[in-house]
Formats: structure tokens, sequence, C-alpha cells
């Protein structure tokens, strides 16, 4: 499937898959992002349910430690 | 119009009296590392009338490959940061009011350093200081603006108590794992950009307009970037800013306080409140033990085995090669004082 990743697009393998799996890969720790899924911001708890499909559009931004 | 601020009146944003507003304002600077100096310069030549900027380090080689305001003169002096900082951004504006303070930002000074300000601008490297101006912002109901960067990367988030989500609100807990840029290391353009956005949202502040309640992030190397409106995501049950607050991070500690500073191979060890604490005392008795001491009047440093010890006007001490925080407070009691 093809989805929209901060502007960019991207071709997955799989059908279909959750915000926590795509965080997951994207190496970002869960509970120091923010995720905006087709415009709706999604909260943390949900993240292991929201399913992710074809044309989807996300924002992923996260917590930075350093300064 | 006064010549030196000519160009940013005629920014519509700003204007002649956004300009007079700047000059009445009063910034808190929390940290002077990268971010930190980056936002101070920016502020200082943009007018504000007053800028306080507050670090509990010393200036190192390692500093100068991002940290705009210190030279190489200062590494070699170990200068406090807070002090090389405010030589140099006086030269820069004269006309600014300029506070460098050499402390660590905590719990017991942190109400009395932010009551005062207007703003407060996060210079900081890591989430425990950040968390402490979390509550105190939110108790005292002053608006802050967090920055983080690390490798080719950052972000900004501007933040209003009661309005629009406080730190603790996205995330509650103090993140250990990630690196630092001590571990991952950290260039120059993610710092300029990430304090790009902070000074731009202090200068909107400043100037009575609103910030934006967007959350950004970008990637200067692989050039990308995105932004979350964050707003829906206040909790009205927050422990640091709803109506039901106790702030956590303000919780004050007693006796000796260690700190392991991340990726530094560096404990720092931090008194309660010594009475009749002077350098000079010190480095006396200090000489008796090591021969290796030098100091500049704002700090002593002092070597013993394969320790280098860096003791502040306050007590404060940094003891570089060793991770261990027990064995540091130990080190502390021998050689500095109980």
């Amino acid at each position: 499937m093809n989805i929209q990743v901060n502007g960019r697009r991207i071709q997955l393998n799989e059908h279909e898959i959750t915000i926590g799996e795509l965080l997951e890969s994207y190496n970002v720790t869960k509970r120091i992002s923010v995720v905006e899924h087709n415009k709706e911001i999604i909260k943390k708890e949900e993240y292991e349910q929201t399913k992710i499909t074809n044309g989807d559009t996300l924002e992923i931004v996260h917590f930075v430690g350093g300064g | 119009m006064e010549e030196r601020y000519s160009r940013q009146e005629l920014f519509s944003g700003i204007g002649s009296e956004g300009q007079a507003l700047l000059a009445e304002k009063h910034v808190l600077i929390i940290g002077a590392g990268a971010l930190g100096s980056a936002n101070a310069e920016m502020l200082v030549r943009a007018g504000v009338g007053k800028i306080t900027i507050v670090d509990r380090d010393y200036v190192e080689w390692s500093n100068l490959g991002r940290q705009q305001l210190y030279t190489e003169e200062d590494a070699l002096t170990s200068l406090p940061k807070a002090k090389a900082a405010e030589q140099k951004l006086l030269a820069i504006n004269s006309r600014v009011k300029i506070v460098g303070i050499a402390e660590e930002f905590h719990a017991e000074n942190a109400e009395q350093l932010v009551e005062s300000v207007d703003i407060l601008i996060d210079g900081t490297d890591n989430f425990n200081t950040r968390f402490i101006i979390n509550d105190v912002t939110c108790k005292l109901n002053v608006p802050w603006v967090y920055g983080g960067c690390l490798e080719s990367h950052g972000t900004c988030l501007a933040i209003l108590p009661g309005k629009t989500p406080c730190l603790k609100c996205l995330f509650d807990y103090l993140p250990q794992e990630g690196g630092t840029c001590d571990t991952l290391g950290i260039i120059g353009p993610a710092v300029q950009m990430t304090a790009a956005y902070q000074t731009a949202e202090c200068l909107k502040f400043l100037t009575g307009q609103l910030m934006s309640p967007e959350m950004v992030y970008f990637d200067v190397w692989e050039r990308q970037s995105s932004s979350v409106e964050v707003t829906k995501l206040l909790d009205p049950e927050c422990s640091s800013c709803s109506s039901q607050a106790d702030y956590p991070f303000l919780k004050k500690e007693k006796g000796l306080r260690t700190y392991m500073l991340c990726g530094r191979e560096t404990v720092q060890v931090r008194p309660g409140q010594i009475e009749g604490f002077s350098l000079k005392a010190l480095n006396d008795r200090i000489k008796q033990v090591t021969s290796e001491v030098r100091g500049n009047g704002e700090l002593l440093i002092f070597q013993i085995n394969h320790l280098r010890f860096v003791v502040f006007k306050d007590g404060r001490t940094l003891i570089h090669g060793i991770s261990d925080t027990s064995e540091a407070q130990k080190l502390y009691q021998q050689y500095i004082g109980a």
C-alpha cells in the first residue's frame, strides 16, 4: 500500500499495519511521540488499535532531548 | 526609527510598536549551551530589554563546534558558560541588560528566577530540567518555548500554561532512552533551525501576538518536516497544569544531590546549603593533596588520580571520569565538604 508520512510518499509491503507498528519500524519511542492520522490526532492508548490503510496520511512528531 | 533595529521594525509582523514592546520585556533562558547561545544572541540583537541566562556548566573544546557565543579563550580558561555568555552578549548589544547566572536551575531556585520574567526559553539538554521548567511555569503562569535537537533533527513547541498542552500533558514520564548530543552527536544547522523556531515564537509572544499551537519537527539533513496541532491534547487532569496540579517536579530534596550527566562519564554533586564555602579556602586545602590545581575566580579545577573535579562558587561540583553517583558523593565529602 501507499501512504504519506510527513509529506513523503511511502510504499509498504503490508496491506494493513497499526500506528504502533509503523512507529516501531521508524524507531520512534511511542511515549514521546505525537501522531496525526488523516488530520485527526491519535491518543497514545489507541496506537495499537488504529489501522493504517492505503492512501492514509500521517504526521509524526516526537520530543527530542538534546540542546 | 533607531538604526540598529531598523530592518526588524520594517518587518510588518513587528513594526515600531512591536520594537517598543520588546524593549520592556524580560526573557529568562535556561541553559547556555547550543540552543541557549543561539536564542540569546538573536534576542539580544533583536533588542529585548533584559535577558537572564542560567547555566551550570563551563566552556570546553567540544562546545566550540556549535555553541556560537564561545571562543577558544573561553575554553582555555574554562570560563562558566553563563559568565562567558554575559560578556559576549554585552559586547553585541550594550543597551540590553544581561545577567548571567552560573548555577544549576533546580526546584529550590526555580520560582525565584521565573517569577518576574515575561517568558522562558528552554536551552537545556535534558528532560529532568525541562520538567522543573514545566512545573514552575505552570505554577506561575509564565509561557515557555520548548526546543530540543539531536543529530540533524529538532523540534519546538510553545507552551501557554492552562491554554495549550504542557510537557506533562504530552508525555508522563522522564525519558531515559534515546541519545544525547554527547552520544549521538549534533550538527550546527539542527541547532540553528530549532533556535530559529523558538526565537520566532518568543518574539511573537513579546509583541502581543499568538504563538503557534503546533509542535514542529524537522530533519534538516533529510529535508523532512512535520507539524501537528496539539491543543486537543490539553489534559484536564494534568498534575502540572490543571486546577488539581501538585507540581511533582518542584518537590524539594534535602542534603547532597547527585546527578549523572548523560553520556559524559560525569557526575554533578550539589550541596543543599553550605555555609561559608569559599573557593579560596578550598584552593589552599586542596593544594596539600594535589599539585594539579587551577582556577579563574569563577571556579576551581583540580585533578586527583584520573578524576577531574570542577568546583563552582556555590560548592556545586562536576566530577569527570566517574559514573557511579554514590562513589561521587563519597569523593565530594572527602575533598570538598559535607
